[in-house]
């Protein structure tokens, strides 16, 4: 008799119910969360990581649609992480990016997922990119996140993703202004999507002029300025391509391999952390005697942090 | 060193309100989507006009806790029977509560039930008494591995 498959083969299988729940265990860190991760770990690593970021209302789920779509037609499948804040009084929240991808349901080749950024010490960003783990290991082409672009941990999220589109639109007054701070180094593409609006040449040409000035080193990605229309499905063709250079120039160069080593560096690091957190908590019974010890002043705080994760 | 067991958080139900059909009724949903995130909850609309099988396959994906269904047109018999239908083809068991909502008149709830429909909660329904059936459907249901 053969043992039922666990839910990590389920994954590799491709059955989306269990990708769902799989979604959810990595959501909730519920037990055998690091097991399954870590196999789905060494399955993963072959889906183009695309980041769609930028400020709310800029039309990023529009272009998420969008892009599936012309993937699609590219025969490419297409999975898609949507992250919306939740509420910091009630912790609950309203998903909201699902309602303009409807034109993509009933294709078993898309896969959507909402989640919610609950408030976590980085647990969001640490969940969202187990998330694309379990997504790229169950053989999704490409896998794009959708994330509000503000905050840390929204671009902490973004970080993990190879290829960033950052969303601006014209006419938000000094729209580019807006997006300097923390989003404008992290782009590898610029998107001034409602193109339809007036404007968009302005804010095309003062994205372009800030590339400019910011130094850039012989053979470094020359980072382009789109310009689309999303709910025209207008100027995403050329979007698509870009995407494809850069994921070839970053082959080229070693830079995949780079940004593949920073990923796994910060994600080590919040699983380390994770892991002290949860290690130094009252209720441990080492460490509420390191409390009493420190409390008394039979140790010092540093001794005694460096002896309860074993470093003396 | 063995980390102790985390201490178990509640985590927040999951719950997708879903419109099919023609009907374009979609002011009593949004106050229920608002009500439910004010309780904590995490609220996935699925916007107006859905086919059955488009709000299953959402929900699958989401994996939500509950499927809300908001009907004011008069067409709850054939929709739900519709929607009980994708879900008996589904590969796996669902595993989340199909709940009711909106302007169905009380004779036909028992048929809804009957059907596998876990709650209905019709017009006028206040939204204390909305937050605690959905808890308490949640909770009665069995636990989620
Ligand atoms: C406002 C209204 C409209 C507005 C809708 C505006 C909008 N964007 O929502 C307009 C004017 C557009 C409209 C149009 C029509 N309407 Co109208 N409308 C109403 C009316 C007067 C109130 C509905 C309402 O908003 N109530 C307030 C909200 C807060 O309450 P609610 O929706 O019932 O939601 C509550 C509960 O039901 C519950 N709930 C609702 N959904 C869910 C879901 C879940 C999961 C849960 C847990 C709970 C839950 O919680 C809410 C809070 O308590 C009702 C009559 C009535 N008293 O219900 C008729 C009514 C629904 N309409 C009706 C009709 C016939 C129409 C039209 C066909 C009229 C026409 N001939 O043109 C059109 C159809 C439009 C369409 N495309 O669907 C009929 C439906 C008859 C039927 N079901 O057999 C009704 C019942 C009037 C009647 N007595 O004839 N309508
Ligand atoms: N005129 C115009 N409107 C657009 C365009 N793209 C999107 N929109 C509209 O902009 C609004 C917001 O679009 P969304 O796709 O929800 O924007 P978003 O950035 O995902 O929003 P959040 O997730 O809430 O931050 C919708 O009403 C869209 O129809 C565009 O190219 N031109
Ligand atoms: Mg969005």
């Amino acid at each position: 008799m053969t043992a039922p498959a666990s839910l990590a083969e389920r994954v590799l299988g491709g059955e989306q119910g269990m990708i769902a729940r799989a979604l959810t265990q990595v959501e909730r860190r519920a037990p055998g969360t690091d097991a399954m991760l870590a196999e789905l770990h060494r399955h993963a690593g072959r889906a183009h990581v695309i980041g769609v970021t930028g400020p709310p209302g800029s039309g990023k789920s529009t272009l998420v649609t969008a892009m599936a779509q012309e993937y699609r037609r590219a025969g490419r499948s297409v999975g898609i992480i949507a992250v919306d804040p939740s509420s910091v009084f009630t912790g609950g929240a309203i998903l909201g990016d699902r309602i303009r991808m409807s034109t993509l349901s009933g294709d078993p080749g898309v896969f959507i997922r909402s989640l919610a950024t609950r408030g976590a010490l980085g647990g969001l960003a640490r969940a969202a990119l187990d998330a694309v783990t379990v997504l790229d290991a169950a053989g999704w082409d490409v896998v794009v996140l959708e994330t509000v672009g503000v905050g840390q941990a929204e671009t902490d999220v973004i970080s993990g993703a190879q290829s960033v589109a950052v969303v601006s639109v014209p006419g938000l007054g000094d729209s580019v202004q807006a997006i300097k701070a923390g989003l404008l180094e992290i782009a590898d593409v610029h998107v001034v999507n409602k193109s339809d609006r007036d404007g968009a040449h302005r804010t095309v040409s003062e994205l372009r002029d800030m590339l400019r000035l910011a130094k850039r080193q012989p053979g470094q990605w020359n980072v382009p300025v789109e310009q689309t229309v999303a709910d025209r499905g207008s100027g995403v063709t050329a979007l698509i391509e870009r995407f494809d250079e850069h994921l070839r120039w970053m082959e080229r160069n070693g830079e995949r391999e780079r940004r593949a080593r920073r990923a796994a560096g910060t994600r080590i690091r919040w699983a380390a952390e994770e892991l002290v957190r949860d290690w130094l908590r009252p209720g441990t019974p080492a460490f509420d005697e390191a409390v009493t010890q420190v409390a008394e002043k039979h140790d010092d705080p540093a001794t005694a942090a460096r002896r309860l994760i074993g470093w003396t | 060193m063995a980390p102790v067991q985390k201490e178990t958080v509640a985590e927040p139900i999951r719950v997708m309100l879903a419109k099919i059909g023609l009907d374009g009724h979609d002011r009593g949903v949004k106050v229920v989507a608002r009500t439910l995130r004010d309780a904590g909850m995490e609220v996935i609309y699925t916007g107006l006009h859905r086919k059955p099988d488009q709000v299953i396959e959402a929900a699958v994906q989401e994996d939500v806790d509950v499927l809300g269904v908001s009907l004011l047109s008069g067409a709850h018999m054939p929709i739900f029977t519709r929607l009980f239908e994708v879900l008996a083809d589904l590969p796996e068991p669902h595993r989340f509560v199909v709940v009711a909502g909106g302007v169905m008149p009380d004779e036909d709830e028992l048929e809804l039930k009957r059907m596998g429909v876990a709650g209905v909660l019709g017009q006028d329904t206040a939204p204390e008494t909305i937050v605690e059936e959905i808890r308490a459907l949640v909770h009665s249901r069995a636990p989620r591995s």
